[in-house]
């Protein structure tokens, strides 16, 4: 008899086990951050399942050069997840005009981002907003602090002191002074002509110039960059042509480079596999005291599949994308993103609190490629990365990759016709 | 009499048996292949699919920065070929040459080893390449330097001018087996007498080679180009596995196969046009055809056959 309970009991448990098993909804992210994986796994979706019972969250990322062409097919297929990372610019507005992505403006979560927050996944109008914003990346230079000691090295503030320092680790030879390589392309044009640029074109006040068509890409401002990437060559290690993105981090994580030119999404992979200390300095300025100006680049947002049966639900986890709960365990998860909300958020890592603290010091601005000028073809974004490899390299004069890029550019878009 | 006038019935079990394969080609082949070729006639605009006939090709060869892409694209892809015809088929003629020889011992050891790359996957086949090449950690330079050869060493991959041929000559060692392969199975079907009358008449050694071998693999060394060239012109993997889909540096990698990737899927920034990415797979498939056309009508039917 009492087996017979018992046995009914569990019975019992397992019919209405099953009947919440049915009830809850489970979301899918899809995502290119598939470095991120235990985060979400571990912190960020226990921490919202454990606010919001009856609702089950899977992150499914896929690997990032890939991830705009397969979500691309997904989308077209009706087969992507509900939640929908955003890339910033163009290919989330493309999404969104594409009808793959909901108007998220009347979301309440929105109300603590502010404009320029927004501004990377709205559109040309600013009159509807279709992603979350997560974070912002910014760029400089992480250096290894134990190796500048060595030596009796100070962080270079101007250009010339920037030199100097590499000279200095040439002639010791027991450091590659910079720990980067053009076979990936992309670094040369994300960590090296997007990271010093924004000194000689002046941020923003550049960036808008030439979306407007006031400057040109073969002006001064925007060719010298190139002409300085060509003089870091010497400087990186022995066949730096054939040097991948990966190389360049382990040989600066091994202790083997001085100087790392990065983007502050390195820090949390930095920080479990250096065994140094690590400093960071911003992008050197011509002349001491000049402004300085810094890429500070909207990186990374949520938005909601227009295709998505489960919108109620995901509405629920965009929301809460929005409040200073999962700010703090985003910002601190995963130093080195920044939050994009307006709350004030407490960061411990000492190496994103020196990259965050050029905010006070200089004036923002995003990459000058992704807004509007690579909309076309040629791509802008990808022509760089190309003339950066190039220039570094020195098979073309930084003339040349200017004039190639503004004819490039003008084949397509009007302002700069 | 009676039965000439008779019709003939109509053979059901040859449709029967047909059947299976027909379907299976048609919706796996036949139909994305015309598919493809329909959707190059088109173009999007304003989120609208619209008919717009040949501008795609218009496109494609007219704009010079399309047509620039595309010559480089082809102009590479036949590089990239001749280099598989000129070092990878020799070799595997050499190889299977040496092979056959009634007394090398291990032979079904070297075979085997030889042939074993070929069955590797493309992304390990590149990884281990880039590894092996790499200037940082590769063992290339330290071997090199092993023999006091250190300065012939360059960062091949990295570098424009060698980084096609490199690549090149990765995938050689990788396909060298498939040509050993059959040149082999065609050598052991020469009969014995042959070689024993040329014997007698004086032909041996490296003239039995030339003069009654040869000849006789003549149409296997035909089916081996045209699987090349096919197979050359349809590649992707490697140099997406190896350089990525911008086949750097400076799209000195960039065949027809990762050209129309990066058109059709998109890269980065870079949003995808399905529409013109079809446009080059046709111009793919059409020169596919006329290589094919080629070997078919202007040397297959021209070859010699020999009959035991």
């Amino acid at each position: 008899m009492k087996t017979k309970t018992f046995g009914m009991a569990l019975l019992a448990t397992t019919i209405l086990g099953g009947a919440a098993m049915a009830e809850d909804v489970t979301l899918t992210i899809e995502s290119w951050r598939n470095d991120d994986l235990t985060l979400w796994q571990d912190t960020i979706i226990p921490a919202f399942e454990a606010a919001n019972p009856g609702i089950k969250v899977v992150f499914s990322p896929s690997a990032p050069a890939e991830y705009n062409a397969v979500l691309n097919s997904k989308l077209d297929a009706g087969s992507a997840g509900d939640l929908i990372t955003c890339r910033p610019f163009d290919a989330s507005l493309a999404l969104y005009d594409a009808g793959h992505l909901t108007d998220l403006s009347d979301l309440g979560g929105m109300a603590n981002f502010s404009d320029v927050a927004k501004s990377a996944w709205q559109t040309d109008d600013g009159a509807a907003s279709f992603c979350v914003p997560m974070a912002s990346v910014i760029h400089g230079f992480i250096y290894n602090k134990d190796a500048f000691k060595e030596l009796g090295l100070d962080a270079p503030v101007t250009e010339d002191e920037f030199f100097a320092v590499l000279e200095a680790f040439k002639a010791d030879g027991n450091y590659t002074p910079m720990a980067m390589g053009t076979n990936d392309q992309w670094e040369a044009a994300t960590m090296g002509y997007n990271n010093i640029g924004p000194n000689y074109w002046k941020g923003e006040e550049g960036r808008l110039a030439l979306i407007a068509g006031e400057q040109k890409l073969t002006d001064a401002q925007w060719v010298a960059p190139y002409a300085t990437l060509a003089k870091w060559a010497p400087y990186l290690g022995d066949g730096y042509e054939a040097q991948t993105y990966p190389d360049s981090q382990n040989i600066f994580t091994l202790g083997r480079a001085a100087i790392y030119p990065a983007g502050s999404w390195e820090i949390s992979g930095f920080n479990g596999l250096a065994d140094f200390e690590m400093g960071a300095f911003k992008p050197p300025v011509a002349a001491a005291g000049d402004d300085c100006y810094i890429s500070d680049h909207t990186d990374i947002a949520m938005g909601l599949n227009a295709a998505s049966p489960n919108a109620e639900a995901a509405r629920t986890f965009l929301d809460w994308m929005g409040t200073a709960e999962f700010a703090s365990i985003y910002a601190n998860a995963l130093p080195g993103f920044f939050s994009l909300s307006s709350h004030e958020i407490a960061m411990e890592d000492p190496l994103a609190q020196e990259f965050v603290s050029w905010r006070g010091e200089c004036s923002s601005t995003i990459r000058s490629t992704y807004q509007i000028l690579s909309r076309g073809t040629p791509n802008l974004e990808n022509e760089t990365w190309g003339a950066s490899a190039a220039a570094i390299k020195g098979t073309k004069t930084p003339e040349e990759l200017g004039a190639e890029l503004q004819s490039g550019l003008a084949s397509w878009y009007k302002p700069q016709m | 009499m009676s039965q000439a006038n008779r019709k003939p019935r109509f053979k059901w079990h040859i449709v029967v048996f047909l059947a299976p394969a027909v379907l299976v080609y048609t919706a796996i082949m036949i139909f994305p292949l015309f598919n493809t070729l329909r959707l190059a006639l088109f173009s999007e605009v304003d989120q609208v699919r619209v008919f717009t006939g040949l501008d795609n090709f218009r496109t494609l060869f007219g704009d010079p920065r399309w047509s620039e892409s595309f010559w480089n694209a082809l102009g590479n892809n036949f590089w990239f070929f001749v280099i598989h015809m000129v070092v990878q088929n020799p070799i595997g003629i050499l190889l299977a040459a040496i092979l056959s020889h009634p007394r090398l011992r291990f032979a079904t050891l070297y075979r085997s080893a030889i042939f074993v790359p070929t069955i590797l996957s493309f992304v390990i086949i590149g990884f281990a390449w880039k590894l092996i090449l790499s200037p940082i950690w590769g063992i290339a330079p330290d071997m090199l330097d092993a023999i006091g050869l250190k300065f012939l060493y360059a960062p091949w991959l990295g570098k424009e001018e060698y980084a096609l041929t490199t690549l090149a000559l990765v995938s050689v060692w990788q396909f060298v087996g498939i040509p050993m392969m059959l040149i082999y199975a065609a050598l052991l079907s020469i009969p014995e007498e042959v070689l024993e009358a040329g014997e007698i008449d004086g032909v041996t050694g490296a003239s039995a080679f030339w003069k009654i071998k040869l000849p006789l693999i003549l149409p296997s060394i035909g089916i081996i180009s045209i699987l090349t060239f096919v197979g050359n012109f349809n590649a992707f993997d490697l140099i997406y596995a190896a350089q990525g889909a911008l086949a750097g540096p400076d799209y000195s990698t960039d065949i027809l196969g990762t050209f129309m990737y990066r058109t059709f899927f998109g890269f980065q920034l870079q949003l995808g046009d399905p529409h013109m990415g079809s446009a080059i797979a046709t111009a793919m498939f059409g020169i596919i055809l006329i290589g094919v056309c080629i070997y078919l009508f202007g040397i297959q039917t021209r070859m010699r056959r020999y009959q035991f």
